[in-house]
């Protein structure tokens, strides 16, 4: 089933340069508004730089060069936004959960506040709201002053989340955020990205198979810094085209 | 889980104008931007000084500073006054220095990093070698006229002085020692152990030569440090002028940095001690670079061996 | 054959002496702590026998008046401080920037050109440093206060705070660069700039590292010497005006023993009381920077 979802991202032609090595090869790709999209594919096949890419985190490694055109909305990232303003629409959940060493409110309240949001009734709100979305607001709702890093790895993944929704983007990239958790927090937060999924475009890169055949809509295979294939996600571990994905999905691969 | 049930309405409000946070950007970009230029003034400002410092003590020891400076007796009259027993009186101080704390401090790293258990001796050790490079350095001072200058009877004697020093920047070459000890492969010692070598043939035939260069480029920025001190020797009470050249560790004398003190001081009679004291810094500064280029030079050639 | 064996029963022996022989050397660090230790307190303990608490705590400071000397310490406690706060006020603020530009605002190889350079601050002898408080800073100075003495307490506090700035530095830098990149990226990715990373996130974070940096800075300004001595002069009397000469704990030190005051006259005695309580406030100090460092260290 083909979706009428309009296209946030189109990536035409991108390549990707960390020095002399080329990460990245003529990539074209469309994500789509309120899809999850799952990026797979072998350890150092381009998936995560493709992912950071979408945000320009790489910008903050030295020596990376970008070819070719990524669009948000139809505007070019690299060319017409500042790196800021891009950040603030397209939040990222990272692999290890990173959460500032300060109170869970203070973490949450964070992005708001570099927005200018300084009333406290409307921060209040704001971190209600996001911890409720992270479906973490019950469990935390009564030491909201504690330190973030006093949590299990899965609460702080799902703090690192609500941070991210506080800033209100419109597009969460999110990098193996389940790797470092054990199965009853990957559940967890399984369940609350196809919650999401209804508020954001996701864009998530895994290492496991069967989780992107539970949560996502569509699946880019990468092998080797090439796109081999992307189609939705029941097609490609159903029927692939490639003969390369058909190998990697059933790990008949390397 | 527990399924948040989130009423739509609550969901999807947004709190934050995007087109306001959009103009934010524009303003915190900016007050980035400054921020940048500012911290990276810091750095300028530590060139600016350092230059600023050289500049005016080259400028006020032009016309003083020449072989016969160098070269001739101290003098109650400026003009005719040099430093050749003052150098001399430096360099003899460091004789007593250089091995004192090559011999202390090496050994007492070796102690440390191979011999010691990690018991209760080395923990002690360590943090007494911790808290010692934090006391003042003219508490060594104080320690110095005490035990070595009265106790001892050495007076204000080189020897006196030299030990005094020696006990300051000995945590500076043990802890240099420890590092560069400590990075010998174990792999190594095993080999040795392996071809029947005992502890302490080890210890001098693999483990010394490898934490050599290590020792080396801390000892001679330990002893950068003690050339350069004033404060314990002034406490030690030497004497304000001394013609006498020194010859032997025993005699009465005069370093550079006391020197330059001293003569700091008499520029409220007549300006141009400070030209003497220029000049004088020029040939302690000129020693300084010396000696840290040659650490500089021997941690380069030597780093990462293994 | 019998020879080698002499060789090794030789050879076992020195291996057994050895342990021995280094622990020795060893304990000669141990043995200057007790040194310093002893000779302050037996010192010092003639001194706090003979001059009563009052005294010692009071703004009269005149040792060397034949008839009745007195021994309030208050004027050397207010000359240390004033001088570490004004270098304080010089080496936190800078210091701390230019930590913050090396970790978060320059590459990597970039750091390793420009950290040297705020470290060579740190190698220049403070004789040096004096001669450059007296003969430059204070005669700049006077352009722009003309009340300003030619010893006086601003010009060697500024100075003295040029020569901390590699110890704030340094260390805050270390800190700061020790936060984990995850954390760093996490507040990238909600769209912080540079600054924002650094000030709101990294700062907070490496706050131990930072602050144990003020510490010990503080702490080598109180045990700083010949600058002090130079350029503040040797004034006892009691003043709160940074224009005015001051004389520090340590300055007193060096006036006393290059002058002088006969061993075992009070007034000698009192340099030892007086190298005690700068001993006990440099020691405290770099307790306590590690008991922050230990205490506040965040396991992440």
């Amino acid at each position: 089933m083909e979706t009428k979802n309009s296209v946030k991202f189109k990536i035409e032609n991108m390549d990707f340069h960390y020095g002399d090595f080329q990460a990245l090869k003529n990539i074209n790709l469309e994500i789509k508004e309120n899809e999850i999209t799952a990026l797979i594919g072998p350890s150092g096949c381009g998936k995560s730089t493709f992912l950071r890419s979408l945000n320009r985190m790489n910008d903050l490694i030295e020596n990376t060069k970008v070819d070719g055109s990524i669009t948000l909305d139809g505007v070019d990232i690299y060319k017409d936004y500042d790196v800021i303003d891009l950040r603030l629409r397209v939040g990222m959940v990272f692999q290890k959960p990173n959460p500032f060493p300060m109170s869970i409110y203070d973490n949450i309240a964070y992005g708001p506040r570099l927005n200018g949001i300084r009333k406290k009734s409307v921060l209040d709100k704001i971190v209600e709201k996001s911890l409720r979305a992270a479906a973490i607001w019950d469990e935390v709702k009564d030491d909201l002053k504690k330190n973030a890093l006093a949590l299990s790895g899965g609460q702080q993944q799902r703090i690192c989340i609500a941070r991210t929704l506080a800033v209100e983007p419109e597009v969460i990239l999110m990098d193996e955020p389940t790797s470092a958790l054990d199965p009853i927090a990957t559940l967890k937060i399984e369940d609350l990205i196809n919650e999401l999924k209804k508020d954001y475009t996701i864009v998530i890169v895994t290492h496991n198979m069967q989780q992107a055949g539970r949560i996502s809509d569509k699946t880019a295979f990468f092998l080797m810094g090439e796109l081999i294939e992307f189609s939705e996600t029941d097609k490609l571990f159903s029927n692939p085209e490639n003969k390369k994905t058909e190998d990697y999905i059933t790990g008949r691969f390397g | 889980m527990t399924k948040t049930t989130v009423p739509e309405s609550h969901r999807t409000h947004k709190y934050i104008d995007p087109e306001k946070a959009h103009q934010r950007v524009k303003k915190r970009v900016m007050i980035n931007n400054i921020a940048h230029v500012l911290f990276f003034l810091t750095i300028v400002f530590a060139m600016a000084v350092l230059c600023v410092l050289i500049f005016n003590i080259i400028k006020d020891s032009i016309g003083w500073l020449d072989w016969k400076f160098i070269t001739g007796k101290l003098s109650i009259k400026p003009e005719k006054a040099g430093i050749k027993g003052v150098i001399m009186g430096s360099a003899l101080l460091m004789a007593v220095v250089a091995p004192v704390t090559l011999f202390v401090g090496v050994a007492t790293a070796i102690y440390m990093e191979e011999y010691s258990k990690k018991g209760a001796i080395h923990a002690l050790i360590n943090i007494n070698i911790a808290n010692l490079a934090g006391v003042p350095s003219v508490i060594f001072g104080l320690l110095g006229l005490t035990v070595f200058g009265r106790l001892f009877g050495l007076g204000s004697s080189i020897l006196a002085g030299g030990l005094t020093l020696s006990l300051l920047v000995l945590p500076n070459v043990v802890v240099a020692s420890q590092e560069a000890i400590k990075a010998v492969p174990n792999s190594l010692r095993e080999a040795s152990y392996g071809l029947g070598a005992t502890k302490w043939t080890t210890v001098r035939k693999v483990v010394l030569p490898g934490a050599l260069p290590g020792i080396m480029t801390g000892s001679i920025l330990a002893l950068s440090r003690a050339i350069g001190e004033t404060a314990p020797l002034v406490v030690l009470g030497i004497p304000t002028l001394i013609m006498k050249i020194p010859t032997g560790v025993m005699d009465d004398f005069t370093a550079l940095p006391i020197q330059i003190y001293y003569w700091t001081l008499d520029t409220v009679l007549t300006k141009e001690y400070a030209n003497l004291a220029a000049a004088t810094i020029v040939v302690l500064l000129g020693t300084l670079f010396v000696l840290n280029s040659a650490a500089i030079i021997i941690r380069n050639k030597f780093q990462r061996r293994y | 054959m019998e020879r080698i064996t002499k060789k090794v029963r030789l050879g076992s022996r020195l291996e057994k002496l050895v342990p021995g022989l280094l622990l020795a050397i060893a304990s000669i660090s141990i043995l200057t702590s007790i040194g310093i230790v002893f000779t302050l307190v037996v010192d010092a303990s003639h001194f706090f026998k003979e001059v009563p608490l009052s005294e010692i705590f009071s703004k009269e400071l005149a040792p060397l008046r034949s008839k009745d000397p007195s021994f309030g310490f208050l004027p050397l406690i207010m000359g240390t401080l004033t001088t570490s706060v004004i270098a304080m006020l010089v080496a936190a603020p800078i210091g701390l920037m230019a930590a913050m530009y090396l970790s978060e605002f320059v590459k990597p190889k970039m750091r390793r050109i420009l950290k040297p350079i705020i470290e060579l601050l740190a190698g220049i002898p403070t004789i040096v440093y004096g001669f450059f408080a007296y003969n430059f800073v204070t005669p700049l100075l006077m352009k722009w206060i003309p009340d300003l003495g030619a010893k006086n307490v601003l010009s060697p506090g500024i100075v003295m705070g040029i020569m901390i700035i590699p110890i704030v530095t340094s260390l805050s830098e270390d800190a700061m660069s020790a936060v984990p990149k995850v954390i760093r990226e996490g507040a990238y990715g909600l769209g912080s700039t540079r600054l924002e990373t650094t000030v709101k996130v990294i700062l907070p974070a490496a706050i131990s590292g930072v602050i144990a940096s003020f510490v010990l800075a503080i702490s080598r300004a109180i045990g700083e010497t010949m600058i002090v001595t130079i350029a503040s002069g040797s004034s006892k009397q009691f003043t709160t005006s940074i224009i005015e000469p001051m004389q520090t704990m340590t300055a007193y030190i060096v006036e006393f023993t290059s002058g002088d005051a006969g061993s075992g006259t009070i007034g000698y005695y009192s340099l030892y009381a007086v190298g005690l309580l700068l001993f006990v406030f440099t020691l405290c100090m770099n307790l306590l920077a590690k008991y922050i460092i230990k205490k506040y260290r965040r396991e992440y």
